[in-house]
């Protein structure tokens, strides 16, 4: 990690974020191990071994030949004649104003011409571009530019990158959490260096991700997963050196209730299942990560992507050799003691989560899954201090109103609020500024509050004194008598 | 207790939220001796609160009772003394994402105004980041470095008493994040450049107003920035309120003739609304967003220098 001083240089193995415009796309560090650092973004196919030694935020051009070159800092070209137009009563959109055909272009970029060489012919070989507003010209040789002109910058992962990124290209697998629904979680559940959290997620891990980089390191963390095992795809991409994983710990969901009952015991540990799932998690997270890389690709092209393990299997399988059988067999014995190793460390690992959980200290609760939230809410705010905020996040406003009612018959919890946030992004441009056209139609919701010492006596908590601690009192009466 | 660490128990020099109910709570500075008032009556420090575990339900003397939380950046946002307009958690929370500050990173701001932005940077630069934060109000600033000390987050802050756009940060070439809140943010472009760090520092802007925008994105270009964006959040709340709906008389199906529609003369119609109501209500529990609602604080303008 580069810290202070000299700007941080991309290196091998090395997480990081490729950019162009508006779009992102993460690149793991398997591609940067590789020796085939071939990638496919945008459209466009090249090595990104040339990028390695430079400067994160350098920007680079993709040469004819596939590799990445730095843009040359060039004079920006103005187009001589200011001529323009002063509105488009005249011009005609029949597909005929541009001189220049297909292949006309091709041939351009087949002999290497550069981009702005590129942009400026068209420009001279359109009829109606003289006719143009000018502001007509400046949106049309973005246009081109965007088009022809691609520079790809190179840029380290972060929330904010990393959260756009994923709302932009994958929503499914977050939920649709949208970046400034998880900028409101990160800070309302006043996440700082120093927490202990309980973090439930299925959002790929990039929630978790998010929490790890605004603890720094510092602190602890407790995931509790559904299943087998906790998917962390996206936690990877942050590129968090290895000291931030070392208070990282899991918990499975399925265990939850017997710890809160106190019948916990690792006897009866989905071991061999789970280790299993650890192997196949293993390899999903490799196909996600390959999946990041590919985009949609035709299969044949995804398979051109190494992947070690595979080849190494196919390979075994094809020997016949006796020998190696042999090799095999202390191969195989050698697997089964380190399986043996494994299972022994999980369980230790889990009993140390078990034992943070059974503190019941936690700082805070973030919750953001595709289950319905009432039980996870109602069961895992047992493991959080008083006076400690929690989030629980829901892609749809219902499930929050069901989670609202039972935390108010539950009580212990205060300063509930129900809340979306409302996002819209402007174009700034000079006698050119609005809104953006298009906009995200939602981002989720979310259900925040407080915790506070619980009164286990029921009594306590449904009395007409406790209901005043949440709800104002005229708005009460107003809409529980039925209007007559 | 601190702003920037999680303490359990009330201890005597501390600042506690006051807890009274929905939306209702107020800052307490804990000390030995003294008392505070509260509509549910006193809160003796000494015996109250002292000693008393954060979250803890306190009777006061009428009988009444609150609740004493810790102290985060948010609760203070929604209780601290104004000085100047403040931002909100909802703007805070996109801007520390957006100019991707986490524990170690150094900000600079500009103006401090009532600190509400200074302690949520402060918490999460802390531990080992810092905020260099700047104020050309003498009072104002001196008033932000008392309850920067106040808060046990004195060590993390430096506070300057200047014209950012005259005279920048006090720091150059180091700053991970810069943020401006000031009239004419074009004017400190130039100074915020020269404090951040040489690739890769992120700043912020925020205007009330468009043409306040328009200015600063153009000085931001001229200076070289990129990936200039601008954009604005607002927050809905929503009021978990269950809702009764009464169900429309229309009416027999077959027999009366004069069955179809409201017929004011049809005697079983008049004046039996409400027994009605008895027989036919629906409830269902409802989001209920508020009458009124913030429409507009700022827009917050992005960009990387490059």
């Amino acid at each position: 990690a580069m810290e202070g001083g000299g700007s941080a240089r991309i290196r091998e193995g090395d997480c990081a974020v490729l950019k162009r415009d508006e779009v992102f796309k993460a690149v793991s560090h398997h591609t940067l191990l590789c020796y085939f650092r071939k990638i496919i973004f945008e459209k466009q196919w090249f090595y990104l071994d040339n990028a390695i030694g430079h400067v994160y935020g350098t920007t680079f051009e993709v040469t004819s030949g596939g590799n990445l070159q730095p843009k040359q800092e060039v004079e920006e070209t103005t187009t001589e004649t200011k001529e323009a137009g002063t509105d488009n009563r005249n011009i005609v959109d029949d597909g005929k104003s541009q001189k220049l055909t297909h292949d006309d272009i091709k041939a351009l970029k087949d002999k290497g011409i550069k981009g702005q060489e590129i942009v400026q012919q068209l420009i001279e070989n359109s009829t109606t571009f003289r006719d143009k507003t000018e502001f007509a010209q400046d949106k049309y040789i973005k246009k081109k530019k965007k088009k022809y002109e691609a520079v790809i910058t190179i840029v380290k992962p972060s929330t904010r990158i990393l959260s756009t990124m994923y709302y932009a290209r994958e929503p499914g697998k977050i939920n649709h959490l949208r970046y400034d629904t998880l900028a409101q979680m990160l800070t309302l559940g006043n996440i700082h260096a120093g927490n202990k959290m309980i973090v439930m997620e299925t959002c790929a891990g990039l929630v978790l991700g998010a929490v790890m980089e605004r603890m720094g390191g510092y602190g602890s963390i407790i995931q509790m997963y559904p299943g087998g095992g906790p998917v962390r795809a996206a936690t990877s991409c942050f590129g968090f050196p290895k000291p931030f994983f070392d208070n990282l710990h899991e918990f499975p969901l399925s265990k939850v209730h017997s710890l809160l009952s106190g019948t916990f015991t690792t006897e009866t540990l989905p071991e061999d299942s789970a280790l299993m799932e650890e192997e196949s998690n293993g390899l999903a997270e490799e196909k996600q990560t390959s999946l990041q890389e590919t985009e949609e690709e035709p299969s044949t092209e995804a398979a051109m992507e190494i992947n070690p393990t595979e080849e190494q299997e196919t390979m075994d399988i094809n020997t016949e050799d006796v020998e190696f059988k042999e090799n095999k067999e202390k191969e195989n014995k050698e697997n089964v003691r380190e399986k043996q190793i494994k299972q022994w460390e999980r369980r230790k690992k889990l009993i140390e989560a078990a034992a943070l959980l059974r503190e019941k200290n936690a700082d805070g609760l973030i919750v953001a899954s595709k289950f319905h939230p009432a039980p996870l809410l109602l069961s895992l705010l047992e493991f959080v201090a008083p006076s400690r905020p929690f989030v629980v996040y829901c892609q749809y406003k219902e499930p929050l109103l069901e989670c609202y009612t039972k935390l108010r018959e539950r009580g212990g919890v205060i300063n509930l609020k129900l809340s979306e946030t409302w996002l819209r992004n402007y174009q700034v441009l000079p006698d050119r500024s609005h809104p953006k056209l298009t906009m995200s139609g939602g981002g989720g919701y979310l259900l925040s509050g407080i915790t506070v010492v619980l009164d286990k006596s029921r009594s306590e908590s449904s009395t007409p004194e406790a209901l005043k601690m949440e709800e104002p009192s005229s708005k009460r009466c107003k809409l529980q008598d039925p209007p007559c | 207790m601190s702003f920037v660490e999680y303490g359990d128990t009330i201890k005597d020099g501390d600042t506690a939220i006051v807890f009274l109910g929905h939306e209702s709570m107020f800052p307490v500075k804990v000390q030995h001796g003294t008392v505070t008032q509260t509509k549910y009556g006193v809160i003796r420090h000494s015996t109250d609160l002292i000693g008393k575990k954060y979250g803890s339900k306190v009777t006061c003397s009428k009988g009444g009772w609150v609740f004493i939380l810790h102290p985060t950046p948010e609760l203070w946002t929604m209780n601290l003394p104004h000085r100047t307009q403040i931002l909100y958690s909802t703007d805070i929370s996109i801007i520390t994402m957006m100019l991707e500050l986490k524990p170690g990173s150094i900000v600079c701001e500009s103006g401090t105004g009532s600190g509400s932005l200074s302690h949520a940077l402060i918490r999460t630069v802390a531990p080992t980041g810092h905020l260099y934060t700047v104020e050309f109000h003498q009072q104002r600033a001196e008033k932000a470095r008392e309850e920067f000390r106040e808060h046990g987050v004195e060590h993390l802050v430096t506070v300057t008493n200047q014209d950012v756009c005259k005279n920048g940060f006090g720091v150059s070439n180091i700053a991970d994040a810069v943020f401006l809140d000031i009239p004419s943010p074009w004017e400190a472009i130039g100074h915020a450049k020269s404090a951040l760090k040489a690739e890769g520092g992120r700043i912020c802007s925020f205007s009330p107003c468009i043409e306040q925008v328009q200015r600063t994105c153009l000085a931001m270009e001229e200076y070289g920035f990129t990936e200039i964006n601008t954009l604005e959040i607002l927050l809905r709340v929503y009021n978990v309120r269950t809702i009764s709906l009464q169900i429309p008389d229309l009416g027999k199906a077959a027999e009366d003739n004069s069955s179809s529609g409201f017929d004011s003369s049809n005697p079983s119609q008049q004046g039996s609304p409400c027994a009605n109501l008895q027989q036919g209500t629906v409830q269902f529990k409802s989001g209920v967003p508020l009458r009124e609602v913030v429409g507009h604080t700022g827009y917050l303008t992005f960009a990387t220098k490059s």
